[in-house]
């Protein structure tokens, strides 16, 4: 076994491993950070295809962006886990069977006699000052500029969704609106009266006037 | 096309996707537009909604030619049958929104996200009917999918419709992933994306690789839900029953010709040599749509929910021209799409049309003694039903008669029996409408609301299934002629 498969075996065993603890373990925290450790395994695989600039992304916008967030709101919210794990052991026996069964199938298929490197040799080794990054500013601007323009599209419709399902006006919310904080005149909040002088009681204790 | 092809890179040639280029660039307008307007001005969103779409139209078929016209590296195609389908899909949505415009405005969604979303759902159907990479085809059903999910969504006070949202995300999410799955095998073995290199690749002695049946099943699965066909079939009627009725109107019309094009693109034009495998499991799925949305649909009380099982049974005998691998039976399907496309507009347009302010009418018995209180309009959903039923001479019947001859001429005669023998099954249901509406005594004697451009449009509607059943030859030779070139 030569080193790379040695580390692409030792990858690729921590991000099953990660990806399963994603969905088993109990605290949702944890299975955030768990997530947060399958991205960084993939970034590591990414770079032995010498992926450079998709390694880079993916820890720099998943791990350091979408995880954090995603991690906040896994913590702001109190998930009681307790329905979401009900009827776990009852589906539990089919979905082992129907899992076993993918499982045994995707072996047999995807396993070397059909993928192995007899039939796809290994890709071809760039030399040192080969830019991947700079390969796919290449081609992402002009080969591929339409499936590019339609992923904007997708990502305005994200845009669109998101501001439609949670913006409500509420008009009983108070909120404060700086424009007119700063367009507000002397004239508009003070007012005076004048009241007609008062004689004081005899005792002169406490003040009438209001 | 080599990849290092930046210094060699010629601009692409952009007037083929003119039609989605000028919808992009028109949705993004009227969003901003949108924004700014005031809540009494909103009818001008939905103007230029109607306006974008007859636009496209009009670029459309000005753009139209015989030869496909290839562009973008090979990732979009405009041929016949994108052109034909887009022009449909655009007539299509455009009288979903006339339709839906009372309703929604009844129910405080006349909001301009629907029609910005609806816009963004149309150029996920262009980009899908045009694609000609694995690539542009997903991404087209991720764009029409999510501004579906929106859609559904949108009415927010209804728990029902966050159901339904919430199982067609979930749903639509898994089946995009097992599809990409199957995608990504198919690359794997072909090493293109390119869906005509693919074909070309996939063919002859290569086609018997048990990787390739193996990421047919997975495509086929993913089709399968994305179409609603048994056993996939479980989200369909939750989702048209929770939506409001506007946008199951929507879900159930114009997709399902973006659906058929997804498809053809997939099966026909990328997996053609794959015939062998995708034709035999299809049968199963086409066998049992047919059998359970048939069936089932008798036991329904609720007309969404009838209509939801006969869109599962429609999608089966979509199927069957499939199946056949021939560009007959292509065009036989594609015909059916249409057809159905304009009979189930018709169908929602008249729940739509009758219902009003804190009332739907979505119950069988919403209908009984339509005829006395309007026999205008029971006359047209009488049409409707007969034709969804396949009853000649309605626009139906040559759905079927098409499909289930594109059947026999691939011999496979006892596939087509038991279509017909379904479809007499299917036929109990649609009638039973028609005898509540002109044998039952009406329940209520609230007046039906006037109606206005939507009352015209649904006449319309039904008036164009009658008179287009009469004479069919026109459809048909469009669609034939989508396939003439061999497809």
């Amino acid at each position: 076994m030569s080193a790379e498969q040695a580390i692409f075996y030792f990858f690729s065993a921590v991000l099953v491993g990660a990806g399963a603890a994603v969905v088993t373990v109990r605290n949702p925290v944890h299975a955030a950070l768990f997530l947060v450790l399958a991205f960084f395994t993939s970034a590591a695989l990414w770079l032995l295809l010498e992926a450079e600039f998709l390694a880079v992304t993916l820890v720099l916008v998943y791990v350091g962006a979408v995880m954090v967030l995603f991690l906040f709101v896994v913590m702001m919210l109190d998930i009681n886990l307790v329905p979401l794990r009900e009827g776990f052991i009852r589906y539990l026996p089919v979905g082992v069977v129907v899992a076993v069964l993918m499982f045994v199938e995707m072996a047999l298929v995807v396993g070397s006699s059909y993928f192995g490197l007899e039939r796809f040799g290994s890709p071809p080794r760039h030399p040192a000052d080969y830019s991947n990054t700079k390969e796919l500013g290449g081609v992402l601007y002009t080969e591929y500029v339409y499936p590019f323009e339609i992923a904007a599209a997708v990502l305005v419709v994200a845009i669109i969704a998101a501001i439609a399902l949670t913006l409500r006006r509420r008009p009983d919310s108070k909120r404060q609106d700086p424009a007119r904080q700063v367009r507000v005149r002397r004239e508009g909040r003070v007012r005076l009266v004048s009241l007609p002088a008062a004689r004081r009681p005899a005792q002169g204790e406490g003040s009438s006037e209001s | 096309m080599e990849a290092v092809a930046s210094m060699a890179f010629q601009v692409p040639d952009m007037t083929p996707a003119l039609p989605e280029i000028f919808v992009l660039t028109m949705a993004c307008i009227i969003l901003v537009v949108d924004v700014f307007l005031p809540e009494r001005r909103r009818a001008l969103t939905y103007l230029l909604s109607l306006a974008t779409l007859a636009g496209a139209g009009i670029l459309t078929l000005a753009l139209h030619e015989a030869e496909p016209r290839v562009t973008f590296g090979g990732s979009f195609v405009a041929d016949t049958m994108a052109d034909v389908l887009k022009v449909f899909i655009y007539l299509v949505v455009a009288t979903v929104f006339v339709y839906s415009r009372r309703y929604l405005a009844e129910r405080g969604l006349f909001r301009g996200e629907f029609f910005t979303l609806g816009l963004f759902a149309v150029l996920g159907m262009m980009v899908m009917v045009s694609a000609r990479s694995l690539l542009t085809l997903y991404l087209g059903l991720e764009l029409l999918s999510l501004s579906l999910y929106a859609m559904v969504a949108l009415q927010r006070d209804s728990a029902r419709a966050a159901e339904a949202a919430m199982k067609y995300f979930v749903l639509g999410a898994l089946a995009s992933g097992i599809l990409l799955y199957g995608m990504s095998v198919l690359y794997g073995v072909a090493g293109t994306l390119d869906l005509a290199e693919l074909g070309a690749q996939l063919s002859g002695p290569a086609a018997r690789d048990p990787a390739l049946v193996y990421a047919t099943v997975f495509v086929l699965v993913g089709l399968g839900f994305k179409l609603g066909a048994v056993p996939f079939h479980m989200w369909v009627p939750d989702i048209y029953h929770g939506s409001a009725t506007a946008v199951t109107v929507f879900i159930g019309t114009a997709p399902k010709m973006a659906g058929f094009a997804l498809l053809i693109r997939l099966l026909a034009e990328g997996m053609q040599g794959l015939h062998v495998h995708w034709g035999q499991l299809l049968i199963v799925l086409a066998v049992l749509s047919m059998a359970v949305g048939n069936v089932v649909a008798i036991a329904q009380r609720n007309l969404k929910r009838m209509l939801a099982y006969s869109a599962i049974a429609h999608a089966g005998y979509l199927l069957l021209g499939i199946v056949t691998g021939s560009a007959e039976g292509y065009a036989a399907s594609m015909f059916y799409v249409i057809v159905y496309a304009i009979m189930s507009l018709g169908a929602f347009g008249m729940i739509l049309l009758l219902s009003r302010q804190g009332f739907e009418a979505d119950h069988l018995e919403d209908f009984k003694g339509l005829n006395e209180r309007s026999p205008w309009l029971a006359f047209i959903m009488a049409v409707l039903m007969f034709s969804m039923a396949g009853i000649p001479p309605f626009l139906g019947f040559w759905a079927k008669f098409t499909v289930l001859q594109a059947v026999v001429r691939a011999e496979l005669v006892w596939l087509a029996v038991v279509g017909v023998v379904f479809a007499i099954v299917g036929a109990y249901y649609y009638l039973r409408v028609v005898k509540l509406m002109y044998f039952d005594r009406p329940q209520g004697s609230a007046p039906l609301p006037a109606g206005g451009e939507a009352r015209f449009l649904v006449s319309v509607n039904g008036l164009a299934v009658l008179l287009l059943g009469i004479y069919p030859t026109g459809l048909m030779a469009l669609c034939a002629g989508s396939f003439a070139a061999g497809g």
